[in-house]
């Protein structure tokens, strides 16, 4: 079974994140590192792929400057191999641009059984990517999977909903995205990290993948940001001291919010 | 200099998840408990390899350069829990290399190698109630009978002394006395004749399990015996330079995390109109620990160079062991002051550091005698 992740590499949240002024988008020139909100995928594509007892995990990415740092660390997880997408002209490509990018990507990695992604970035957290790459490779899409198996030509999903799940099936190949959560992905491990730099990233620019530079970046967003504020401050909130009635007041705070 | 590559970083930030994961997570409960759960958390450690990152690969070891482990030390430097990390040092640098470097293949297949996965839990027996820095003074014996061991005596300070399933033994197989007539040896904690006598109640890091050991007629293998018979002085002293090495880099990221929380903790601290960083007189002190950690970081950077060269590290490590501890020390002393009532407090995490860190001038070779070692490698000496 071949499995393809898409990740995505980010600016590491344990540091301030910028935005440049100019484009009003995050800053991304320096180190990025694997969304964490990937590894779930990449977690569960290599639990499949063991349990189907053949195939291979292979990475999809988009990232300026020829980063491979976050799709290092994949592949130290166990992934076999990744295709880089890196090119000046994708500065400024909104979710649409991105996804096109991405399934050309994910039609250059070869055959694949299952596509994999988060259920959204945690920079962009646009959350549309995945339906997006569905609708351009013409694959069934399935969202929010908190489980996955594959029964034949047959993909089963619990879906993750408010009340609880769905059970949803549909045939293979298709595009799913993952939630947080349900899988442990699991520590690269020092002869991971190792291995890893040995595994083939195939580094392509939209050229090598055939994209009009036109309709991806800047030149073919159909998004647009207009403007960015900084996020007003959250209100101080309310100290109860206990006097012995002090539950009188939380019964009455959280019956005002009618949520009792 | 050395040169940090992509592969570094990897291994940087996979030891700072295990640490933020497998250690501070649960470092609070652990520290009021007084004991840490080695096995599970050692196990979580050599499951990625980071147990023996230099050692042979045949023994589940990485083969990797010593680059590794300066980033291994730095990042459990960074833990919340200084002894847990002490304790992962032990396991990784202190009972392990003479096992490595001079063992049989018999004793490193069957005792290096669960060593190294994590399955199995190790401590290093040299310091004895009359012989601790002072090596040579150290009184355990041991008595061939056969192809046996018969080994009396006592280890005191031992770290993973409660949970360890095996110990790296330094103990006198002649009566030359003095430096000569000692040999390593492997005892299982299961051999009968072994004992804990007591779990010693410490200053800090108390998290980590620190015991007196009793060898009461205890029959050990002779073939448990690490390398030559009678070189022990001179393996142990091999092993103390990892042993110093590791401590030094646990140091940087000790040292350099406490920095970090201190001036944020300072820029948020306002007395008398003001964040608490804008007075000089604290900007100063904190601008001299951050100068002396840049000199001990690159002097660490050249100990690995020579390390990994092949050269004899001694004089780095005896430098990087007692500058090390020393400006841990101011530290730990300046995040207390800068923090006041606040760092005085168990709440806090400056007052265990400050316990912690104390360690550092003591265990390993006290400063005193880093510099007996000094003056007698350089021309100063009597």
């Amino acid at each position: 079974m071949n499995v393809v992740v898409c990740v995505k590499q980010i600016p590491d949240p344990a540091d301030p994140g910028a935005l440049d002024p100019n484009t009003k988008t995050l800053k991304r020139d320096g180190k990025l590192i694997l969304d964490e909100s990937d590894s779930y995928g990449v977690e569960m594509a290599l639990q499949l792929v063991d349990a189907a007892g053949s195939g291979e995990v292979t990475l999809v990415s988009m990232a300026p400057n020829g980063e491979v740092s976050g799709l290092r660390t994949a592949l130290a997880m166990g992934a076999a191999k990744a295709v880089l997408v890196s090119d000046d002209a994708l500065a400024g490509s909104d979710a649409l641009g991105t996804s096109k990018v991405l399934a050309k990507a994910i039609a250059r990695a070869g055959e694949a059984d299952l596509i994999l992604t988060a259920t959204e970035s945690s920079d962009g957290y646009t959350g549309t990517v995945p339906e997006q790459i569905a609708e351009l490779l013409q694959l069934p899409s399935v969202t929010f999977a908190k489980e996955i198996a594959v029964d034949g030509s047959t993909l089963k999903v619990q879906r993750q909903t408010e009340a609880g799940y769905d059970e949803v099936e549909c045939p293979l190949p298709a595009v799913v995205s993952v939630t947080a959560g349900v899988v442990e992905p699991r520590y690269p491990s020092f002869k991971g990290i190792m291995a890893a730099k040995s595994k083939p990233v195939d580094q392509v620019t939209i050229a090598d993948l055939g994209i009009d530079a036109a309709s991806v970046g800047w030149a073919g967003a159909g998004q647009e940001i207009v403007e960015i504020a900084q996020a007003e401050a959250r209100e101080a909130g309310t100290i109860i001291e206990d006097d012995g009635e002090a539950f009188a007041q939380v019964v009455k705070f959280l019956d005002d919010l009618k949520v009792v | 200099m050395i040169e940090f590559r992509e592969e570094h970083h990897q291994f940087r930030a996979l030891i700072r998840d295990l640490v933020d994961n497998e250690i501070n997570a649960n470092a609070d409960e652990w520290e009021a408990a007084g004991e840490f759960p080695a096995h599970q958390v050692f196990k979580a450690f050599g499951s990625v390899g980071a147990l023996g990152i230099e050692y042979d690969p045949e023994y589940g070891g990485g083969g990797a350069e010593h680059t590794f482990t300066m980033i291994f030390g730095e990042e459990i430097g960074r833990s919340s829990s200084l002894g847990i990390a002490m304790a992962l040092a032990v396991q990784s640098d202190m009972a392990t290399p003479a096992l490595h470097s001079f063992g049989s293949h018999e004793l490193k297949d069957k005792y290096l190698t669960p060593a190294v996965a994590g399955d199995m839990v190790t401590a290093i027996g040299v310091s004895e109630p009359d012989a601790g820095s002072d090596v040579a003074a150290l009184r355990t014996r041991a008595v061939r009978d056969g192809d046996e061991w018969i080994i009396n005596g006592s280890k005191l300070w031992i770290t993973n002394g409660l949970q360890a399933d095996w110990v790296c033994l330094l103990v006198r197989t002649s009566d030359e006395g003095g430096y000569k007539g000692m040999s390593q040896i492997v005892v299982p904690t299961t051999s009968e004749g072994f004992s804990v006598s007591r779990k010693l109640d410490k200053l800090g890091m108390r998290a980590s399990d620190t015991a007196e050991l009793i060898f009461t007629d205890m029959r050990v293998p002779v073939s448990n015996t690490i390398g030559e018979v009678g070189r022990g002085f001179q393996q142990q002293m091999n092993q103390f330079q990892n042993e110093r090495m590791i401590a030094a880099y646990q140091m940087v990221g000790a040292v350099e995390t406490a920095l970090e929380r201190t001036a944020q903790y300072l820029k948020e601290r306002n007395a008398f109109g003001s964040p608490l960083l804008a007075n000089q007189a604290i900007q100063y002190e904190l601008a001299e620990i951050s100068a002396h950690l840049e000199v001990l970081r690159h002097h660490n950077w050249a100990a690995v160079a020579a390390f990994n060269a092949g050269a004899d590290i001694t004089r780095h490590a005896t430098v990087a062991k007692l500058l090390s501890a020393r400006l841990a020390r101011r530290m730990a002393d300046a995040a207390v002051q800068y923090h006041g009532g606040m760092g005085y407090v168990e709440d806090n995490w400056p007052a265990r550091f400050f316990r912690d860190t104390r360690l550092w001038s003591i265990g390993g070779g006290a400063d005193e005698v880093m510099l007996r070692t000094l003056a007698r490698l350089d021309p100063i000496g009597a």
